[in-house]
């Protein structure tokens, strides 16, 4: 299976990734931003990071940049499109998924690990997972995630809402949430579920004894299902 | 000619930034402060000397890159 992770400026999570893709068989390639074609992929990876110093709104010059219009292109034909934590910043400003991601709500930047909970199993991303509940890597200043009304109506109608903060029994509720993101929202598709954005970092949790294997179990199912 | 762009969360998202902004005036003695409401402005030099071309043409800026209409609004407050 082929993969492409595209490195924006200011990207830095992008080389994680790769590793972590690799690792599970993926055959991936980097791609730079400023290129216009994608290689032959069946996932295209937008990842962690500060893409232009998170200037104006996070994601928003990235979104704007050459290979975006390639991955919008790619996604709207039905390709695999994923963004983490930067990337799903991008991919917000690109429209690929609804909503827009704010300041965290105490304004402080957290990085520790969360659990999330995998409510949606009807897509390519976690198809046939084996646990309800993960642990993540968080890292962000900007994941609250938020949305119109009229949105949140349309995004829950389409259940499209994809990973939920929880704590490790699965409960979601305002003390478990870590940056005030609407009804504990970590991450969401689009309405044919073909693009993920979320913002815990699956590719920090490959590596039993530095943090614990649920990306490991993330990515081998993920590689399975596109297979 | 120079045309100003102001960008200002909508009523209804929180701008914890602001709040923090007013909790410190209050903190300096700025007692009548109802509320603060933090955005941005934008000063740019057009190649354009048509006003209403000018204007328009950051408006489409506002809407394309400037602003995220879902949270923010946008006003084109004065053209030189």
């Amino acid at each position: 299976m082929k993969s492409s992770v595209i490195t924006f400026p200011g990207s830095n999570c992008d080389r994680d990734m790769d590793v972590a893709l690799t690792k599970f068989g993926f055959k991936n390639k980097m791609v730079w931003h400023n290129d216009q074609e994608l290689p032959k992929s069946d996932l295209i990876v937008l990842p962690g990071g500060f893409s232009y110093g998170d200037y104006l709104r996070c994601g928003s010059m990235a979104s704007k940049s050459k290979i975006m219009n390639s991955v919008i292109n790619f996604a709207k034909s039905g390709g695999l499109v994923m963004g983490i934590c930067n990337g799903f910043q991008i991919l917000v400003e690109s429209g690929l998924v609804p909503g827009v991601l704010l300041r965290n709500k105490y304004l402080q930047f957290i990085c520790k690990n969360v659990h999330v909970k995998v409510d949606n199993k009807e897509n390519t991303f976690f198809k046939n997972l084996d646990k309800k509940i993960l642990e993540f890597h968080i890292a962000h200043n900007e994941g609250n995630y938020f949305c119109t009304n009229d949105q949140l109506k349309e995004i829950e109608d389409n259940n499209q809402i994809a990973i939920y903060y929880c704590d490790q029994n699965g409960n979601t509720n305002d003390q478990i949430n870590p940056n005030g993101s609407i009804k504990n929202i970590a991450g969401i598709f689009n309405k044919e579920k073909n693009v993920l954005g979320m913002m815990p970092h699956p590719e920090r949790m490959i590596d039993e004894s530095l943090s614990g294997e649920d990306g490991s179990i993330f990515f081998k199912n993920l590689l399975n299902n596109i297979k | 000619m120079k045309v100003s762009a102001v960008i200002t969360l909508k009523k209804d998202v929180l701008d914890p930034q602001g709040k923090v902004i007013h909790e410190t005036l209050d903190g300096m003695g700025f007692n009548s402060v109802n509320e603060v409401r933090q955005g941005k402005y934008f000063e740019i030099d057009v190649k354009e000397n048509d006003p209403k071309k000018a204007k328009d043409l950051v408006e489409d800026m506002c809407k394309k890159l400037l602003a995220n209409l879902v949270i923010e609004n946008y006003k084109i407050i004065e053209t030189q």
